[in-house]
């Protein structure tokens, strides 16, 4: 039966385009039951194409998959059951209370007791007493948890979360990752899109996707294993200048600052190398080998497919 | 794990199928109440537009209409009677359009709205003419309608002196040899707030439920709502019914807001049955509803859901009937005038109201509005965007 298969996202080559422009290429995934994928891509990269594909709010103009075992193209109703969606933009009724809200989806679900229902999600969202407050009027942080418990109250199988810590104070977004692991932990999936990297590092999976082309997925470890990037850090005076002579040099892909430090990263190491010599024994710079980061990393890929794709 | 997973899954379907569409409907119903009852501007919009309209309204528009149906019941083939009739259709304002021969289908005839006016030429009226016993000739004018009635009333002396100069009656006026009785039936001081009243209903109706669902499903996508509600398992039809079903309350209030101020400020009657106009009222209520939910999910945005609404509404004023004559109007207004619902319910309404009218007399205009009806409701399901491409 779907609900013991093991996988709960399997898409093949899904594309989509809007007014001839690719906005999805070829994308494939697979995402494990009771995992938390990230999703993660700049701007426009096609994240929200993907996940509307996935619940049916999409037609993909190719490519075909399954859903918690449903046809994607066929029982799109099937899945909007089992499924729920948290919007990049609050898309609740702003004219509604929060209980009203809450009532609304478990009406609309079929959830039995609708008003038990809700009451008892607007205690484990930590609502009580603003359970009559119109949801417009609420805060960002309070709008995504309001928006969170709104999906996860008809009890779905798998979670789709559209940028949803975007915008939220650093406290607001632990609380709701904290969630999601517990959630995760009773067996759901999850499938978060993210420009944080440290959400990114909280995930079980990660991809990455620019320009509709899915670059790089696995775990976190794999992801930067695979990127095979030779980074060095660079610390003491006048970086500044030193970055804007070592950007274009050969076998530098990139260089970044980072707070105090200057992060020097390229895929080719003895090109690297050879470029960084003049530099390195100058005694006012400290130089150290350093594991890149998953930010070395996109930023990275980002530069690469900005090429590649644009 | 799986057999229990599989038997919870089944048992979930079958629900599904028996009473998921009452309550997702329910649950619309509900959502869209509260949203109006929250929205205070469309709410005075509910309470302002029927009673300015009213009061503006409150005066008629004039204008002459030009061949009327006309039934006519002849109970005798003479000279006379051939040309008084002659006579009448010489004026313009009547045209025959019926023979009948007896006085019930004359007066069904009229009660039903099919003519205007009825001409009853009775038995042994030219030979009572000639005898110098001074007749009766009856002309039996529906005055629900008094722009209509009054000026084709009016020339009916005229026709007295015509049908004299053509026959062989000349040279003994100053005592007509007979007499033409003029019955106004229904509205018989002429009253035009009389006709104006029931047709507001239906004007105010048209307007503001053309607008409040016309704008339902385009204020979804511009608010972005639109995304969150398709992605939960709801069906067009569902959602059509819950964003129609709480305005159909609404119009009733109207109607009988409406309805309430003709009584006590123009004191307008109803004759007929009040379940049976609320039954019609009811059913044109939705049926503009439908048509306004249609006009939402063609549209782009709101601004184009108000124009769209504004292109119905304004033939629908003045071709329906509602203010000018619908027996006055060129063939092709009529045609045009036929396909509105206003049109049919301004029949209805009046007839009800000011002739007493019964289900009988209506059933054409009720299932012409039936059939709006349904075919808006379909246009909105099969049109109705399941997903965001």
């Amino acid at each position: 039966m779907n609900a013991a298969a093991p996988i709960a996202i399997d898409v093949k080559g899904l594309t989509k385009s809007f007014e001839g422009r690719e906005v999805v290429h070829e994308l494939s995934m697979q995402v494990k039951r009771g995992s938390i994928y990230g999703f993660l891509g700049p701007n426009g990269s096609g994240k929200t194409t993907t996940i509307r594909m996935l619940c049916g709010l999409l037609t993909p103009d190719r490519g075909e998959g399954t859903c918690l075992g449903f046809d994607i193209r066929r029982d799109a109703d099937k899945i909007k059951r089992r499924v729920g969606y948290m919007t990049q933009r609050f898309s609740l009724y702003q004219d509604l209370s929060v209980r009203e809200n809450l009532e609304f989806v478990a009406r609309l679900y079929g959830v039995a007791d609708a008003r038990g229902t809700a009451r008892e999600m607007i205690k484990r969202l930590g609502l009580s007493g603003r359970e009559e407050q119109l949801a417009g009027d609420l805060s960002g942080g309070w709008k995504q948890r309001l928006a969170l418990g709104a999906c996860t109250l008809p009890n779905p199988q798998l979670l789709l979360l559209d940028e949803p810590t975007a915008g939220v104070d650093p406290k607001a977004r632990r609380d709701f990752w904290n969630e999601i692991h517990a959630l995760a932990g009773q067996g759901l999936t999850v499938l978060v899109s993210t420009h944080y990297m440290d959400e990114a590092e909280r995930c079980h999976e990660i991809a990455y996707i620019a320009y509709g082309h899915l670059l790089a997925h696995g775990s976190v470890d794999d992801v930067i294993a695979k990127s095979r990037l030779t980074t060095y850090t660079v610390t003491g005076d006048d970086l500044q200048a030193l970055s804007e002579k070592l950007a274009g040099q050969p076998g530098i892909d990139m260089v970044a600052p980072f707070g105090t430090s200057l992060h020097v990263s390229g895929r080719d190491q003895a090109a690297l190398e050879s470029s960084i010599m003049p530099w390195r024994d100058k005694p006012a710079l400290h130089w150290q080998k350093a594991a890149p980061s998953l930010e070395d990393v996109f930023i990275e890929l980002m530069g690469r497919s900005k090429d590649n794709f644009q | 794990m799986s057999m229990a997973v599989a038997a919870n899954e089944h048992r979930e379907e079958l629900r599904e199928s028996r009473f998921g569409f009452w309550r997702r409907s329910y649950a619309m119903v509900v959502k869209e109440s509260i949203q109006l009852r929250r929205d205070r501007v469309s709410f005075a919009m509910i309470v302002m537009i029927p009673v300015m309209q009213l009061l503006l309204f409150g005066y008629a528009i004039n204008t002459t209409p030009h061949n009327l149906p006309t039934a006519v019941l002849l109970q005798e083939d003479t000279d006379l009677g051939r040309s008084i009739l002659k006579a009448l259709e010489n004026t313009d304002y009547f045209r025959f359009t019926r023979q009948v021969h007896d006085v019930d289908e004359f007066d069904n005839l009229l009660k039903s709205g099919k003519v205007l006016f009825g001409v009853e030429i009775p038995r042994g009226f030219e030979r009572a003419v000639r005898r110098g016993d001074h007749p009766a000739l009856l002309v039996a004018a529906d005055a629900t309608d008094p722009i209509a009635a009054s000026s084709a009333l009016g020339s009916l002396s005229v026709v007295v002196q015509t049908a004299l100069d053509h026959d062989l009656f000349t040279g003994d006026p100053p005592s007509l040899p007979f007499e033409i009785r003029a019955h106004a039936r229904y509205n018989p001081a002429a009253s035009s707030r009389l006709n104006i009243v029931p047709g507001l209903v239906g004007t105010i109706l048209t307007m503001t439920m053309l607008i409040f669902t016309a704008l339902s499903v385009t204020r979804e996508i511009e608010r972005g709502t639109m995304e969150s509600l398709l992605s939960m398992p709801i069906k067009p039809v569902e959602v059509m019914f819950g964003k129609i079903i709480p305005y159909v309350l609404v119009g009733f209030i109207q109607a009988a807001l409406i309805l309430g101020i003709g009584v006590l400020l123009f004191g307008v009657p109803v004759l007929g049955s009040m379940a049976l106009l609320a039954l019609l009222t009811t059913l044109f209520i939705t049926t503009n509803l439908s048509i306004g939910y249609t006009f939402s999910t063609v549209v782009q945005n709101q601004l184009q859901a108000m124009q769209m609404s504004m292109m119905f509404f304004l033939p629908s004023i003045l071709l329906s009937g509602f203010m000018f004559p619908f027996a006055g109007m060129p063939v092709w207004a009529r045609y045009v005038g036929e396909g509105l619902p206003l049109t049919h319910y301004v029949r209805i309404i009046r007839a009800i109201m000011l002739r007493g009218a019964t289900m009988q007399n209506l059933q054409y205009d009720s299932l012409v509005l039936i059939g709006l009806m349904l075919l808006a409701m379909t246009i909105a399901v099969t049109r109705f965007r399941r997903t965001l491409d």
